[in-house]
């Protein structure tokens, strides 16, 4: 028997609910853009993005489109080509929920479900206004008496699952390993998710674990639910060590999107075209 | 006399400041700062000593294999000596925003978001802050909202915090007793007067207040033969800009 479903990429649009807490990777981890436009174009709503720790494009994208109503985030920003347009006006106007984060607190709430646990304590952010703001987070002192500084005030933050991940990755082995290579945050993702999806470049006739090098860069399949080939699938995005960032169409796409008639434009010729 | 771009008097300033650092992390959009560290990297080989560069940014210069909570994890422990932060407001305080302006539940201006400046500014001993723009709008008395604060109560642990701020016309150190800046250097076409006009909140004059350093030819060498093609990796547009590499 085959040891994992292959799907289509219309099957993993299908998994994603209205109102799904959905993982968002960095723009260096593998961003499914092909997931997204399709996403789009079937029209979900309500999506709370978890974002680990920042989103680019494509969370600009799926704001833009009234997909969202809720961003958990340390950054969305469009890089070197400046502020995340549709993002900005979508705060500026009341028209999403932004619970602002920082890194590593984003990094801790999934490391919590990781470990099963209800909360992970982490050091700084006390004083910050993010912290004022985050009514979720909760500062106790170091309870311990031989490990930390006595009565010093630390900060818990929740467990977080997410219901679903999809991220895109270079290749997958014969049994449904996916190549995640230094980028072992979405292993992070992929264990705190309750449904993990990956769009790949393409499916390889060998076992990763045969090989000492390829068995530590993969995510193992027993963390992934499907998998669909979609070639070119982070564009334009980039996909590490397979292909770069295309500056140009995001430089395209901040100049389209600093209004929302230019950014529907953009996306007409973007989704069908 | 050779002609200077304002960004490699920058860079040249930085690097000034990492002669000591064993490893030094940059964070992102932060093309002078990666300069300036892989500069300090390439002159210390030259001494004879070792400093190790962490460019989130790239691929090549890049220490990490454990995901990207690594760099704040290894920060955590200490294992990093210098790092970078900006901000869309810095006030007096040190006390950085770079998440919008106006007030927080109804924001005018939205920008991207704190990133790890929460965990990074409490924990990495030499903090430099580092934005270009110097204005009353990027320098000003209060910020609007703190994405990380400048200090912390004494029961607070925070073995890291702000000691510098450079910008395109000035450098200050922060003295953490007074919580306050002290402007050390002052661009070459710049006078005091304009900065004390330019910079929104009140600062200390240093006694021996001097122009920025001119970067000597062998420096300017390093920089343009070879930093400028190690920037050009993970900084491209900026490399061709500056460099035209």
């Amino acid at each position: 028997m085959k040891q994992f479903d292959e799907l289509s990429l219309l099957e993993i649009v299908d998994e994603v609910k209205d109102g799904d807490l959905i993982g968002i990777p960095a723009d260096y981890s593998g961003v499914p853009m092909e997931f997204t436009k399709e996403l789009i174009k079937k029209g979900v709503k309500d999506l709370k993005l978890y974002c680990l720790p920042l989103t680019t494009i494509q969370g600009d994208m799926l704001i833009g489109s009234g997909c969202v109503s809720e961003v958990e985030a340390a950054a969305v920003t469009l890089g070197e080509f400046g502020l995340a347009p549709r993002f900005s006006e979508a705060v500026e106007s009341g028209k999403i929920i932004i619970k602002d984060s920082t890194c590593p607190a984003l990094h801790a709430q999934l490391q919590a479900t990781e470990k099963s646990v209800p909360f992970m304590p982490l050091r700084g952010v006390i004083g910050s206004d993010i912290q004022k703001y985050r009514k979720d987070w909760q500062v106790i002192e170091n309870p311990m008496k031989f490990s930390g500084n006595k009565n010093e005030p630390i900060l818990l933050l929740p467990a977080v699952q997410l219901d679903i991940l999809i991220f895109h990755a270079p290749c997958v082995d014969k049994n449904g390993n996916i190549q995640i290579g230094r980028r072992r945050e979405l292993a992070t993702l992929a264990h705190a998710s309750k449904k993990v999806f990956v769009t790949t470049e393409q499916i390889l006739d060998i076992d990763f674990f045969d090989n000492e090098l390829s068995a530590a860069t993969c995510l193992p399949a027993l963390y992934v639910d499907g998998i669909s080939v979609v070639e070119n699938g982070a564009w334009p995005c980039a996909l590490p060590g397979v292909y770069g960032q295309d500056n140009d169409e995001i430089k395209k796409y901040s100049i389209a999107a600093k209004t929302q008639k230019g950014f529907e434009e953009y996306m007409q010729n973007y989704l069908f075209n | 006399m050779i002609e200077l771009k304002r960004e490699e008097l920058l860079i040249s300033e930085l690097a000034d400041l990492l002669v000591n650092d064993k490893h030094i992390a940059v964070g992102a959009a932060s093309p002078i700062p990666g300069a300036a560290a892989l500069l300090a990297k390439e002159e210390a080989k030259l001494q004879n000593n070792r400093i190790r560069v962490t460019i989130l940014h790239s691929n090549k210069y890049n220490n990490f294999t454990d995901g990207a909570r690594e760099l704040f994890d290894c920060a955590a422990q200490g294992r990093i000596d210098t790092f970078f932060l900006g901000g869309v407001q810095i006030d007096g305080e040190a006390n950085i925003n770079l998440v919008g302006t106006g007030s927080y539940t109804k924001i005018q201006k939205r920008f991207p978001g704190s990133f790890g400046s929460a965990l990074m500014y409490f924990v990495v001993p030499q903090i430099i802050l580092f934005r270009e723009e110097h204005s009353p709008r990027t320098l000003v008395d209060k910020v609007d909202f703190i994405s990380a604060p400048g200090f912390s109560d004494e029961n607070i642990y925070r073995p890291g915090g702000p000691k510098f701020l450079l910008t395109n016309r000035a450098l200050f150190k922060f003295n953490k007793q007074k919580k306050r800046f002290c402007l050390l250097k002052i661009h070459n076409n710049e006078s005091l007067e304009n900065i004390i006009k330019l910079t929104g909140f009140k600062f200390d004059v240093d006694d021996k207040i001097t122009n920025m350093s001119i970067p000597n030819k062998t420096r300017i060498d390093i920089l343009r033969n070879k930093i400028s093609y190690m920037v050009s990796e993970f900084y491209p547009e900026f490399a061709d800009r500056i460099w035209g590499v």
